[in-house]
């Protein structure tokens, strides 16, 4: 029998950009098991439920991902008013929508860059993040922040984005999309990130499902799930079908991601060219008694929001279950099997967000 | 499956402007809606106490005798909810951030 040997991975890796610790168990080159740990940035923001108002709580719910915190902050809204059964005006719901996918845009971007970092593609990296950058420059014009956008809100959103500016934001994305695919072209075709990629990390359709994985990790493995089909915000107007690969190797994830960020831009064209005019919010009165399970879709996947009030105005109990604590599994399903110089990718290719599993 | 695809892009960001701001050597343009600190106009302003009840972070401390107005600016997230609440509409979010300071000090703006 080969020997053993226990190699830690992280909290500190140069690949990682949060901390998640890893105790990989070699046979030589090869991986054959792992033994994750996380806990080291847990923040206690679901306590603090208890001692905030619930309208002012959005900004701690924003607050939970510096990456996708408009959708965090969103689905704390959606969960609160269902419980206060309120009907947020139609043209909140498109803007949220939109807001969506500028954030999922700009999230895809970003771990495309640290995925290029990741297999030693400096350059690829550099440009995919000047891409990013328009993509927050929109963002920044329209919310006023970069990746902390502070404008959901419960009973609708905080700011307008008039029908003009939506338009020239259509139409900046079209040609934004040639840009896009000169990048994106390089992840599809070229061959030595195709020979990085490919076969590595196979999730078999099966495992993905019994292992819970969510968002991109499971689609690449060939599940047609997406929560943005349940409906909610304005996806129930907008024609798109949730992207699928079969292979599910970390080529397939990031195809997926790819077209995700094309899909996107259609979302929001189509979006802003439904877009009906009228208030962005109405008026939230009384307090919330109840509770719901909030779901919706995040770049990473599903996230779930449980909300309980007992008709004070504060929460009762707040929990999120986040997309990376559900493909951790999925993750350690992986590893074994593969090699030493491939787990850096592989744990990229769940897009793990641990600040947010943490809380 | 190609060879040189980045290619094109690489040898076009050869004869391109470079992506980023030459800062500090030409400006930075913030946008307009930038959320960078907030403004008082403290002559206008009624010592209501309205942005200090909402602010998520505890920042504003207001004070109705003395009519002082205080922001510990670290502490500020700049969500800009005081600026919403605010009734006579003296508050105002400015797209410049506020500056570096050596010391944990806070701002007070006096009516006096």
């Amino acid at each position: 029998m080969t020997k053993r040997t226990i190699i830690p991975f992280g909290p500190q890796h140069p690949v990682l950009p949060e901390p998640i610790h890893l105790d990989l168990v070699l046979e030589d080159e090869l991986v054959v098991e792992a033994i994750p740990s996380i806990g080291f940035i847990h923040r206690g923001l679901e306590k603090l439920v208890e001692k905030k108002d619930f309208i002012d709580f959005v900004y701690v719910a924003e607050r939970i991902c510096g990456i996708c915190s408009f959708i965090h902050g969103l689905t704390y809204c959606i969960a609160v008013e269902e419980i206060m059964k309120i009907k947020v005006p139609e043209r909140a719901d498109y803007l949220r929508t939109i807001w969506s996918e500028l954030s999922r845009m700009h999230s895809h971007l970003l771990w495309m860059g640290l995925m290029a970092d990741a297999f030693g593609f400096e350059s690829l990296f550099m440009h995919t993040w000047r891409m990013r950058e328009k993509i927050l420059d929109i963002i920044e014009d329209t919310t006023g922040g970069r990746v902390i956008f502070a404008s959901a809100k419960v009973g609708g959103v905080r700011k307008d984005i008039d029908n003009s500016t939506l338009k020239t934001i259509a139409k900046k994305l079209e040609s934004y999309q040639k840009e896009l695919k000169e990048i994106t072209d390089v992840f599809i075709k070229d061959l030595s990130v195709r020979h990085r990629l490919s076969g590595v990390g196979i999730l078999k359709k099966e495992d993905a499902y019994e292992l819970g994985a969510v968002g991109p990790t499971l689609r690449a493995s060939g599940w047609p799930r997406d929560t943005r089909k349940l409906g909610y915000s304005a996806y129930k107007n907008i024609d798109f079908e949730p992207i699928t690969e079969t292979i599910g190797d970390s080529y397939a994830r990031c195809v997926v991601r790819i077209k995700e960020l094309f899909q996107s831009i259609d979302i929001i064209r189509q979006a802003a060219a439904k877009i009906p005019d009228g208030p962005v919010e109405i008026k939230v009165t009384g307090t919330p008694d109840g509770e719901y399970f909030a779901r919706t879709e995040q770049p990473r996947g599903e996230v779930i929001y449980y909300a309980k009030a007992n008709g004070t105005r504060f929460l009762q109990r707040l929990r999120v279950r986040t997309p990376t604590f559900a493909n951790i599994p999925s993750l350690l399903k992986m590893l074994p099997g593969s090699s030493l110089a491939d787990v850096p990718v592989l744990i990229l290719t769940i897009d793990p967000c641990i600040s947010c599993a943490e809380r | 499956m190609q060879f040189f695809i980045m290619a094109k892009t690489v040898l076009k960001s050869l004869f391109r402007k470079p992506a980023t701001v030459k800062y500090p050597f030409g400006p930075k343009i913030l946008s307009e809606a930038a959320r960078g600190s907030i403004i008082i106009d403290i002559l206008k302003c009624i010592f209501c106490g309205m942005c200090q009840r909402k602010c998520p972070t505890s920042a504003i401390v207001v004070n109705k005798e003395e009519k002082t107005w205080n922001i510990a600016r670290l502490r500020c997230i700049t969500c800009g909810y005081c600026v919403e609440v605010c009734p006579k509409k003296c508050l105002q979010m400015s797209n410049q951030y506020t500056e570096p300071m050596l010391t944990r000090h806070e701002d007070l703006y006096k009516n006096a």
